[in-house]
């Protein structure tokens, strides 16, 4: 990288082939990915799925086993970490803890021998609303506050590609929220291309243009919050981003528009245009806030999905909305959100429902169901249940 | 005097001051003030005293009477001088030595071997294992490794490294050596523990912000490390100033090699001339205290603790 210059706007990051190996075991198999130049791009998965791995490698603290990386085109596999137009927002901050912050924020500026440091470095903490503590020492600022430093020390140097590992993984939520918008706000005034690693699916839906879903070493599916959100291709994906209702069987009828698959005697229509496959068996699904529940068998409608009866085991409120799991004999628990339009929950435990949804609602998997060990995931697990439970309250917080 | 110098220094460092004083603190505090009066305040009363004496009107040698006979620290500083600044000299040099050959063990015990427990394990014992003989037999031994019919000295000789008339022993080089090797493990130790809890991340981070690695090392790693740094030298250099053995003639010292502990060894058993090595030993102090003030002030370490 030139000393003394900016990158005057963010680059493409590509990997070709990326393969890391630990002594013991494999972190990536085999990554092809591009980022487009100015984009927000989150790399999602559980932890111990390769992406802070990814994330090393593009930094440079890493070298890949095989393939190669391209930063604006530009081979850098070969270049060390100080030599690339990259900068990191470390999980841990990694703020010197023997400088002050504007100290801090200057280091890399004064290691490539740009002029005027010190003043560039202030205009970065006033961007971050921190001037007034630039001749603190770290150890002296809050968690949140640290978090800003440690982004003013990365966006000071105007890196082609910035890179954040989990950054706000230590904050409490309403800072979190705050951080997100400042974050986004950094990217429009600035231009640079964000490559943000979470295992926080909220974070990363809120925050990303485009997110890659990685699962054990590879990318299990990339696109838009929304996209990912509506179509999903694996049941991995399905779970990992907001929670699912699956189901498997053989497809039994078809028209140019839909396919009906048979879920446990009844017929399921899902749109062709939502489904990965159109032949054979297939996995469905939709889901939990996309279903509603009724007392009584719904009149016949070629718009709805219909199952049922199912009894419902468990009923739990969660102010915006309630949540149902129900249970359908021989389909296992179905996971249902209800909107508290009116007060409280509607159904109660032991009631006997039907479960409906719009046909333009479900989708169908990619996945070769023979490989699924579980006919039908419903994700109930104390963790899934936390999480949504933290997805209604940042809604709340947004709203108050 | 060597051994007073360091016990001093590697007493516990006293804490903040305390935020009640309540009866129970004074009482805790006692043995310890207890401790300190009898075993350090009382001697240095003595020896400030000792220090002003004048010889007895009608006495024998080796006789003195108390007075405040302030000259006597004009005198041996004007007799000394070239002793005082040599002790200095020397204890400096062994210190900026040791420090030079205990930084790479340090690291590499601390940092680079941190992936293979066994390896730091065996290293540390190795670096403590000299201990386990006396210092005064290891230094003689080198007195013999670098004596004029040793295999060293003659093979240097032979294939003309060294002058046929030249000697190791007796010079300033084998002294330094001497105080070099015996402070190695004070200063490898204090090094170790501060690299030892080095967070790795940080010189991630310098390399991440277009630092090469030589700048890392000077920007990151060496001011991470100052609390080891200034404890290592300080374990070195007090000592060392103070030190006796390394320059005395009986071991790796000659004539012209005599350093400030020697000459107040002197002094004290053989001139039996009190006043003069008690003003030495006060002079010594003194200089101790002020360079070890001011080092640690401008190091800037306290924050870092």
């Amino acid at each position: 990288m030139a000393t003394g210059a900016f990158a005057d706007r963010g680059a493409d990051l590509e990997l070709v082939g990326i393969q890391k190996r630990f002594p013991g075991f494999t972190a990536i198999e085999h990554l092809d990915l591009v980022i487009p130049a100015g984009s927000f791009f989150a790399l999602l998965g559980p932890s111990g799925c390769g992406k802070t791995t990814t994330l090393r490698l593009v930094a440079g603290l890493e070298d890949p086993t095989d393939g190669r990386i391209l930063i604006g085109g530009q081979d850098v596999t070969g270049q060390k970490a100080y030599q690339r137009p990259v900068n990191t927002v470390f999980q841990s901050y990694a703020l010197f803890p023997h400088m002050t912050v504007l100290e801090n924020v200057a280091f890399g500026l004064r290691r490539r021998k740009i002029t005027d440091a010190e003043a560039k470095a202030h205009e970065a903490l006033r961007l971050v609303e921190l001037d007034h503590l630039a001749a603190r020492k770290p150890v002296q600022l809050s968690g949140g506050q640290q978090q800003r430093v440690a982004l003013a020390r990365a966006i000071v140097n105007r890196p082609a590609l910035l890179l954040l590992d989990e950054p706000l993984g230590a904050l409490d939520l309403k800072l979190r929220r705050q951080m997100q918008l400042e974050l986004k706000n950094i990217q429009e005034e600035v231009g640079l291309t964000f490559l943000h690693v979470t295992h926080d699916q909220e974070e990363a839906m809120t925050m990303a243009d485009t997110i890659a879903v990685m699962n054990k070493g590879r990318i299990e599916q990339m696109g838009s919050p929304e996209l990912l959100y509506e179509l999903p291709r694996t049941a991995f994906v399905a779970n990992f981003l907001g929670q699912s209702n699956l189901f498997t069987g053989p497809v039994v009828g078809e028209t140019s528009t839909s396919i009906a698959v048979d879920v446990a005697g009844r017929s399921i229509v899902v749109p062709k245009a939502r489904s990965h496959r159109h032949g054979g068996d297939v996995t469905i699904g939709v889901r939990p806030e996309k279903l509603s529940l009724h007392r009584d068998l719904p009149a016949p409608d070629s718009a709805s999905n219909v199952l049922g009866p199912g009894r419902v085991t468990d009923v739990s409120f969660t102010g915006v909305s309630t949540q149902y799991l129900v249970a359908v004999p021989g389909l296992g628990t179905l996971v249902v959100f209800e909107q508290n339009r009116s007060a409280g929950p509607i159904e109660g435990e032991g009631d006997e429902v039907w479960v409906t949804w719009n046909v333009e609602h479900g989708f169908g998997l990619d996945d070769d169901p023979a490989e699924q060990a579980d006919k039908f995931v419903a994700d109930t697990t104390t963790q899934s249940l936390a999480a949504q439970r933290r997805a209604d309250l940042l809604t709340e917080l947004e709203e108050a | 005097m060597a051994f007073a110098a360091f016990a001093t220094s590697a007493a516990p460092p006293t804490d903040a001051p305390p935020r009640r004083r309540s009866k129970v603190a004074l009482l805790l505090l006692l043995p310890g003030i207890l401790y300190l009066v009898l075993f350090f305040l009382a001697p240095l009363v003595s020896l400030v005293l000792t220090s002003l004496q004048a010889p007895s009107e009608f006495g024998d040698i080796g006789q003195y009477s108390y007075a405040f006979r302030w000259e006597n620290y004009a005198v041996v500083i004007e007799q000394y001088w070239p002793h005082i600044l040599r002790s200095f000299g020397y204890a400096l040099t062994a210190t900026v030595l040791a420090l030079l050959f205990s930084y790479p063990l340090a690291y590499f015990i601390g940092v680079t071997a941190r992936k293979w427990p066994l390896l730091q394990s065996l290293m540390l014992v190795l670096v403590i294992a000299p201990f386990f003989i006396s210092f005064l037999l290891r230094t003689l031994a080198w007195k013999q490794i670098l004596s004029d019919e040793s295999f060293l000295v003659t093979s240097l000789k032979a294939v003309s490294l060294l002058a046929p008339d030249a000697h190791l022993t007796g010079t300033a080089f084998s002294v330094i050596f001497g105080l070099t090797y015996n402070f190695i493990p004070f200063m490898t130790l204090p090094l170790y523990t501060t690299l030892e809890r080095l967070d790795l991340r940080y010189l991630e981070a310098g390399n991440d912000l277009y630092a090469s690695p030589v700048q890392v090392f000077r920007t990151v790693t060496i001011p991470l490390s100052m609390p080891g740094i200034v404890a290592g030298t300080l374990l070195t250099f007090i000592p060392a100033a103070g030190d006796y053995i390394n320059a005395s003639r009986d071991f790796l010292g000659g004539a012209d090699t005599q350093m400030i502990g020697n000459v107040i060894e002197a002094n004290f058993l053989v001139l039996l001339n009190y006043p003069a090595a008690a003003a030495l030993s006060i002079i010594l102090m003194t200089v101790i205290l002020v360079i070890v003030g001011v080092y640690v002030k401008r190091s800037g370490t306290e924050e870092l603790l």
